[in-house]
């Protein structure tokens, strides 16, 4: 099995929640130093809960790919239950071993998110490193 | 430019199916395609058992040990130094110091010979196709020292746009450092002009020889550089050494860059006085046995011959060109392929180079992508990244029709809907 299956291609091609929001409560956006990889998320929150959630960019199908599921799995979920999802969550959402270099790839959309609504620096996973 | 420098009396097709043979990782079927050697290269069996040797029967210290394998290593590790000095045509052995790799070599020039050369308002000349290794030390020294950096552009073929040179060469000008060759679109720099015409404006001139001195014959004393730096590990050697030659002059003239075991000559409680050359430049232990396994690099790639290597490696770059010009929506930068060595860097419109490099990479291709560490040249050519393939003696033409093949499956994947 490798990365380029269809699950994958379909999210890089047809992507969930692709855009911006005209007014977001969180907009967030930051790039992959290794590749110039970019992602913004804006979010409308409500009650402590995600209400909307859009996301922009640019770059290869793992980092596209990965931002597209991570909308899906985020909607509706309280912001509580977002500051959760772990490295080790969005591996699972990708579903494929990655090398190294792509994880980063695969957790740029985390970054994003977590950096914008909680303030959290870092790569998922490396925060405390 | 490369053709006057060859030597054209050692000239010989490459055996390649014989060469490949002495690289195990290509024992498996079908082989790896490994077109990443612009990166590093793959290791010969005689360099692997060259360091083994040292490893296995003669491992100790070198320099001062009064016992045999001690002065066995102290030899290994000597001849090393004359092999790669008669390489280059060093006029002294003493002229080539091991470093770690060509940064170290470039750093070692940057904090040693440019703490007691370059002052405020001097200027340091470099072009767009450096590679961060021989770019920032010079920022570096910059800010230390309140120097001016300025920049040789390129032409919209890639090729340096020397006619600037006379602009940006003053009496202000202290040293012009250059890669010999472009680790992103393979450009080989006419350094030979760049030297005389810096010599004439009274500056010194560093080489950054990574991509050249593994392709082609380099020669030092022709050339008249100042400081010349490459990797072991580019050239079939080890990682973990690397060399620095510099004119003996300013060698002697320089003063030390890390302090130490093995570089001084005698030492008291609040001064020492340094050893001669080359030992006033490698400060503790060095890595002995890369070393050795350069030593052995050396032999390995004299005796298939540089000329012969670099007339392999033209002729895969032009077929590459030939055969990936023909692919719908691939962008080749740089020059023509007589104008370069052999790196091709490329896009493919619509996909990213990381996923074009994952594709391959599932065929058991592997080539490079991303910024190359020249990010002022990837902002030069208005590109985030790049898949870059590069070439040496082991590489054969179905090499680049795997590539071919390779590049047209990941367009089928990816632009499958459009």
């Amino acid at each position: 099995m490798n990365i380029y299956q269809e699950e994958l291609l379909d999210h890089y091609e047809n992507p969930s929640n692709y855009g911006t929001l005209p007014n977001p409560d969180i907009t967030h956006e930051e790039d992959n130093p290794l590749c110039g990889d970019t992602i913004r998320m804006d979010l409308v929150v409500e009650d402590d809960t995600i209400k909307e959630v859009r996301f922009s960019g640019q770059g290869c199908t793992i980092s596209q790919a990965a931002a597209s599921m991570l909308t899906e799995k985020i909607q509706g979920k309280s912001l509580e239950e977002v500051k959760q999802l772990s490295r080790d969550d969005i591996m699972d959402m990708i579903g494929i071993p990655l090398g190294p270099v792509r994880v980063k790839c695969a957790l740029l959309a985390l970054k994003v998110l977590k950096a914008g609504a909680y303030g959290i620096k870092g790569w998922p996973g490396e925060e405390n490193t | 430019m490369t053709q006057k420098k060859m030597h054209t009396s050692d000239f010989r097709p490459l055996d390649v199916q014989a060469i490949r043979a002495d690289f195990p990782i290509f024992a498996d079927t079908p082989p790896l395609a490994f077109l990443d050697s612009a990166a590093s290269t793959q290791t010969p069996r005689p360099v692997v058992d060259a360091m083994d040797a040292y490893y296995d029967t003669y491992r100790s210290n070198i320099h001062r040990g009064i016992y045999r394998i001690s002065e066995e290593a102290t030899d290994q590790y000597e001849k090393a130094r004359q092999n790669v000095a008669r390489l280059i045509n060093a006029p002294r052995t003493s002229e080539v110091i091991f470093t770690r790799n060509t940064t170290e070599s470039i750093n070692l020039v940057a904090y040693s010979w440019g703490s007691v050369n370059i002052q405020q308002g001097d200027e340091i000349v470099l072009t767009d196709l450096e590679h961060h290794s021989n770019l920032v030390p010079w920022q570096m020294l910059a800010q230390r020292t309140g120097a001016t950096l300025r920049y040789l552009e390129i032409t919209e073929q890639g090729l340096l746009d020397f006619m600037q040179l006379h602009d940006v060469l003053s009496e202000k000008t202290k040293l012009v450092a250059i890669t010999h060759v472009s680790n992103v679109l393979g450009t080989i720099n006419p350094i030979q002009s760049v030297i005389d015409a810096a010599h004439a404006a009274g500056a010194k001139v560093l080489v950054d020889a990574a991509q050249s001195v593994p392709h082609f014959h380099v020669d030092v004393q022709q050339l008249d550089c100042d400081f010349l730096a490459f990797s072991g590990h580019k050239m079939c050697g080890p990682t973990g050494v690397g060399v620095l030659y510099g004119k003996m002059d300013l060698l002697e003239e320089m003063p030390p860059f890390l302090g130490g075991g093995s570089m001084i000559r005698s030492v008291e409680r609040d001064m020492s006085t340094y050893a001669d050359l080359p030992a006033k430049f490698e400060a503790g232990t060095p890595s002995i046995a890369e070393a050795i396994g350069l030593g052995a690099a050396v032999n390995y790639i004299t005796k298939a011959g540089l000329a012969s290597i670099h007339v392999h490696e033209q002729e895969l770059t032009k077929y590459a060109h030939d055969r990936l010009q023909k692919i719908e929506g691939i962008t080749i930068y740089g020059p023509a392929p007589h104008q370069k060595a052999g790196v091709i860097s490329f896009n493919m419109e619509g996909i990213h180079p990381h996923d074009v490099a994952g594709i391959l990479d599932t065929v058991n291709i592997a080539i490079r992508a991303g910024h190359h560490c020249a990010q002022p040249l990837m902002k030069k050519l208005d590109v985030i990244a790049t898949a870059r393939a590069s070439f040496y003696l082991y590489n054969t033409l179905e090499d680049v029709d795997r590539l071919y093949e390779g590049l047209q499956k990941a367009q089928a994947l990816m632009i499958r809907r459009k």
